[in-house]
C-alpha cells in the first residue's frame, strides 16, 4: 500500500512545502508510556528494523500515511526518562537530536506521556521543548487516568506547554486521527521556556554557541554536559571543550541535579491548575493484591516455575507439529524437484540451498511461540515481577533477574533464547546472558544424547522408579546448567562494565496484554531471524554441503566403483549397495578429508575420523549428527534409534573390541554438551550483539571447554 | 548534596523503612545514582512509602509520586530520609 523506500537525498533539501516530501518524525517518551503502541498504530506492519551504529538497540523506522498527500517516516527512539542518557542505548537519542547534520534529524518529535504519571513524563518534554525542536505531546491513556480519578484540563495544559496536546489511547487507536491532523500542519517550535540557565553558566554557553554556530542556549549547555558522548564531535573540539570546562570549573553532576530539581519545581507549578486527582487509584490496589500472591515467598516461585514449564513445554512440544510440517514440506519440495530435474545445480539447489533454508524456517515456530509468551509477560507487567523475584539469586552469578527467561528457553533452543535477552537493558548483564545461554542443553542435543545413552547406559531401575538412562540424561542437563552459571560467574569477573548498572525501574501495574502488539512482536522477531540469521545459516549450509558432496579429482567415481565392486563380491541388496556408495563417497569427500586430517587432534578424546566428519557436519545443526553417523556407517534410510544403536554397537576397533565404549560415548556426549556447534546460534548472537567478537569468543570458549572436558571424561572412564 | 556525607552512617535511609512505613526524602547520597533517582521523581521533599520486598528481601518496591518503583537495597540505601 505504501512505499517503503525513501531517497535520503530528497530529505536534505531546504524545507520545501511539507506536502511534497517525506517528513521525519521521531517518537520519544518514557518507558511504558505507550510509545510502541503509538508506533504500531502509526506504521502498522510497515516497519523496518535497522541498526544504530555501536549499540544493541534496533533502529525501528516505519512509513506512515499522515494524509493522502503526505507521508512521514517515523523513527522509534529507545524509551528514556531524560535527555541525559544513563545507558549506551539511550545515547542514540542525543546522537540524533543534537546533530543537525544527521540524516535522521527530525522535523518534529512526538513526545508520548502517560496521563496518569504526567509529572514525571513531562520532565523529558520540557527538556525537548527547551531545545526548540517542534514537538507535539501525545497524552496517552487519558481514559485510563480518568477512570482512576485523574482529570487533566487539556486546553490548560496546551496553554502552559505552548505546543499541541493530543489526548489519546494509543492501544485502542483513539486520538490517532487527531494526531495525524496536527502533524500535517507545518509546526513551529513552542515559545515557552521551562528552565532558566543559571547566570554563571552564560560564559560557557556563549563560548560553545560561538564555536559550534549553535542558536540554542540549552543545546549548548548539553554540549558541555555530554561532549564525551557525542559521536559527531571532532577530536580537537572535544579537547577544546575539555579545556574550557576545566577552566570554568563546570561541575556536571551537581548542575544536572539542580536542573532536574528546578524542572520538577516548574512542572509541579504548572500542573497545579491542570491536573485534579479526585480519588485514589484503584488499579494500584488491585495490582498490590495480585502481587501478594504472584510475588509470594512460596506461591510466587511455584507460579513462576509453573509458567516456565508451560513455556518450555510449548517450545518443546507444541512447536514440534509445525516444525515437522516444515521439515516434511521441504523434503517433499526437494523430492519433487529431484524427480523432475537432474544435474549438479539441482543438487546444489535442493540439498544445499533449500535444505539450508529449511534449517532456517524450522526455527520459526519456536521463535514465534517463545515471543508470544515473552510479549504477553512484558505487556501484562509480569516480566517486572520475574526480575523482582529472581534478581538476588541471579546477581550472584553476574546475571540479572531477567536472565531467567533466556536461560530457561535455552533448554528448548538457543536461537529464540538469545533473542529474548533483548529485554535486559544493562549491556554487561545482557552480554553475559547471551554468552552462556547456548551452554544450556537445547533440544537439538537430545537425539545425540539418546542414541549414545541407549548405546552405553544399561536400562536399569533404582527404587523401582528411577531409570538409570533417565538419570544420566538429567545429569547432562544439570551439567549444562552448571556450566552456564559458572561461565557467567567467570565473565562477571573478566568483563568490564561499560556503564553503571542500575536496577531502579518503574514497577508497572498489571494490565491486559495488547494483542496487536503481541502479534507485531511475533512477526518482527520471526522476520528478523529469517532475514538476518538466515543469510549466514544458508551460506554455511551450502559450504558444508559442497564439502560433503565433492571430493578432489575423480575420488567420487573411485569410491562408487569400490562400493559397487564390494556389492558384487558380497552379493548385497540394492539398498545396501546405495548405502555403501554414500558411505564411501562421504569418506572421500572434502569433509572426509578434513575429518581424516582432524584425527590427530581428536584422537586424545577417543574419536576417529568418522566421528570427525560427524563433528564437522554437526556445525550446521547438532541433530545432523545422527544423520551423518547413519550415512558413515551406511545404515541407509531406516534412521531409527534402535538400528543406529545396533550398527554402532557392532562397530569394532583394531583389536576387535567394541568401538563405542562407555568412555568414548560419554566423551562424545560431553563434547556435544559443551561445544558451540550451531551456526544458527552464532548467526543470531552476531545479530543481537552487532559484532563478530561475541560469536567468535563463544565458539572458541565453548569448543575449548568441550575439548578439555571430553578429554577428561575419556580418560576418567577408560 | 554531599555535605551530609560524614554523618551518613547514622542517617535513616529508604532501606531502613518497614513495609507500609512512610518517610520524606532529604537528600541523595550517590551523585551519579542520584541523577537517575531524581529523574525518576525521587526529589528531596517528596514522600516515599516502602511498598513491598521481594521474597528474598532484595529488591524492594517503593511508592513515590503515586507510582511504584523497584530498586535494589544498595540503591535504596542512597536515598536518605528526613528525621
Amino acid at each position: 500500500m505504501t512505499v517503503t523506500t525513501i531517497q535520503p537525498e530528497a530529505l536534505q533539501v531546504e524545507r520545501p512545502p511539507i506536502e511534497n516530501r517525506i517528513a521525519k518524525i521521531a517518537l520519544i517518551g518514557n518507558p511504558n508510556s505507550g510509545k510502541s503502541s503509538l508506533f504500531n498504530q502509526l506504521t502498522g506492519l510497515n516497519q523496518k528494523v535497522g541498526n544504530f551504529p555501536g549499540v544493541t538497540v534496533d533502529k525501528k523506522t516505519g512509513i506512515s500515511q499522515i494524509n493522502p498527500g503526505f507521508k512521514a517516516e517515523i523513527i522509534d527512539l529507545p524509551g528514556t526518562y531524560s535527555l541525559y542518557p544513563k545507558s549506551l542505548d539511550e545515547r542514540v537519542i542525543i546522537d540524533l537530536l543534537y546533530d543537525r547534520q544527521s540524516p535522521h534529524y527530525p522535523d518534529l518529535v512526538i513526545v508520548t506521556a502517560d496521563a496518569s504519571n504526567l509529572k514525571r513524563n513531562l520532565l523529558l518534554f520540557t527538556q525537548l521543548a527547551d531545545m526548540h525542536i517542534p514537538a507535539v505531546l501525545a497524552l496517552n491513556m487519558v481514559d485510563v487516568a480518568e477512570s482512576e480519578g485523574i482529570r487533566i484540563d487539556v486546553p490548560a495544559l496546551q496553554r502552559e506547554l505552548g505546543v499541541p496536546v493530543i489526548p489519546m489511547n494509543a492501544r485502542k487507536g483513539i486520538g490517532i486521527a487527531a494526531l495525524k491532523i496536527v502533524i500535517s500542519q507545518q509546526l513551529e517550535a513552542g515559545k515557552v521556556s521551562f528552565f532558566c540557565i543559571p547566570e554563571e553558566l552564560q560564559p560557557v554557553v556563549m563560548a560553545i554557541k560561538a564555536r559550534f554556530g549553535l542558536k540554542n542556549d540549552y543545546l549548548a549547555l548539553h554540549y558541555a554536559h555530554q561532549y564525551k558522548n557525542l559521536r559527531f564531535l571532532k577530536e580537537q573540539d572535544v579537547a577544546w571543550l575539555d579545556e574550557l570546562l576545566q577552566k570554568r570549573d563546570f561541575k556536571s553532576n551537581t548542575l544536572q541535579a539542580n536542573e532536574t530539581i528546578a524542572r520538577y519545581t516548574r512542572i509541579n507549578e504548572l500542573l497545579l491548575d491542570v491536573v485534579r486527582v479526585e480519588k485514589a487509584k484503584q488499579e494500584e490496589k488491585f495490582s498490590n493484591r495480585l502481587d501478594q500472591v504472584l510475588t509470594h515467598k512460596v506461591f510466587g516461585y511455584l507460579i513462576f516455575f509453573g509458567l516456565l514449564f508451560l513455556i518450555f513445554q510449548a517450545i518443546f512440544a507444541w512447536a514440534s507439529y509445525p516444525m515437522d510440517l516444515i521439515d516434511e514440506g521441504i523434503t517433499r519440495l526437494n523430492g519433487l524437484i529431484q524427480e523432475n530435474f537432474s544435474g549438479p545445480l539441482v543438487n546444489l539447489l535442493t540439498e544445499g540451498v533449500i535444505a539450508g533454508l529449511g534449517g532456517v524456517l524450522v526455527f520459526v515456530p519456536q521463535i514465534a511461540i517463545l515471543f508470544a509468551f515473552i510479549a504477553i509477560l512484558e505487556e501484562t507487567g509480569y516480566m517486572a515481577r520475574i526480575t523482582f523475584m529472581m534478581d538476588k539469586i541471579m546477581r550472584k552469578f553476574g546475571l540479572n533477574g531477567k536472565s531467567v527467561v533466556p536461560l530457561m528457553s535455552g533448554v528448548a533452543c538457543a536461537v529464540p533464547a538469545v533473542m529474548s535477552a533483548r529485554t535486559i537493558e544493562n549491556w554487561k548483564d545482557r552480554m553475559i546472558t547471551i554468552f552462556v545461554t547456548p551452554l544450556m542443553s537445547c533440544s537439538a542435543r537430545i537425539p545425540v544424547y539418546t542414541v549414545l545413552i541407549a548405546l552405553v547406559v544399561p536400562e536399569k531401575y533404582y527404587l523401582g522408579i528411577f531409570n538409570l538412562q533417565g538419570l544420566v540424561l538429567m545429569g547432562l542437563y544439570l551439567l549444562g546448567f552448571l556450566a552456564a552459571i559458572f561461565s557467567a560467574l567467570l565473565l562477571k569477573i573478566l568483563l568490564k562494565a561499560r556503564e553503571r548498572s542500575y536496577f531502579i525501574m518503574e514497577f508497572p501495574v498489571y494490565k491486559m496484554p495488547r494483542w496487536k502488539n503481541v502479534g507485531i512482536t511475533i512477526v518482527e522477531k520471526s522476520k528478523a531471524f529469517v532475514f538476518e540469521a538466515g543469510k549466514v545459516i544458508v551460506a554455511i549450509s551450502i559450504i558444508l554441503w559442497v564439502l560433503a558432496s565433492y571430493g578432489p579429482g575423480n575420488s567420487f567415481e573411485r569410491a562408487e566403483q569400490k562400493a559397487l565392486q564390494e556389492t558384487r563380491e558380497k552379493g548385497l541388496t540394492e539398498e545396501q549397495a546405495a548405502g555403501k556408495v554414500a558411505a564411501y563417497q562421504l569418506e572421500s569427500s572434502y569433509a572426509g578429508i578434513i575429518g581424516r586430517s582432524m584425527e590427530p587432534v581428536i584422537k586424545p578424546l577417543g574419536y576417529d575420523w568418522k566421528i570427525g566428519i560427524a563433528l564437522l557436519t554437526s556445525f550446521a545443526a547438532r541433530e545432523v549428527f545422527v544423520g551423518t553417523m547413519s550415512t558413515i556407517y551406511s545404515i541407509g534410510e531406516a534412521e531409527n534409534v534402535s538400528t543406529i544403536k545396533n550398527k554402532l554397537m557392532a562397530e569394532r576397533d583394531a583389536n576387535g573390541a567394541p568401538f563405542f565404549t562407555p568412555a568414548r560415548s560419554f566423551s562424545l556426549m560431553v563434547f556435544y554438551l559443551f561445544a558451540m556447534q550451531c551456526v544458527s546460534t552464532l548467526a543470531i548472537v552476531r545479530r543481537e550483539t552487532k559484532s563478530w567478537t561475541w560469536p567468535l569468543a563463544q565458539l572458541l570458549y565453548m569448543s575449548g571447554l568441550a575439548y578439555v572436558m571430553a578429554f577428561l571424561t575419556y580418560h576418567l572412564f577408560s | 548534596m554531599q555535605t551530609k556525607l560524614e554523618e551518613q552512617s547514622g542517617r535513616k535511609s529508604v532501606r531502613d523503612l518497614e513495609i507500609g512505613e512512610r518517610g520524606v526524602i532529604c537528600c541523595l547520597q550517590d551523585p551519579e545514582m542520584g541523577l537517575k533517582l531524581l529523574e525518576m521523581g525521587c526529589i528531596p521533599g517528596t514522600e516515599v512509602k516502602l511498598n513491598s520486598r521481594a521474597p528474598l528481601g532484595d529488591p524492594i518496591t517503593i511508592i513515590v509520586n503515586d507510582y511504584t518503583l523497584s530498586l535494589r537495597l544498595d540503591e535504596a540505601e542512597t536515598i536518605l530520609l528526613k528525621s
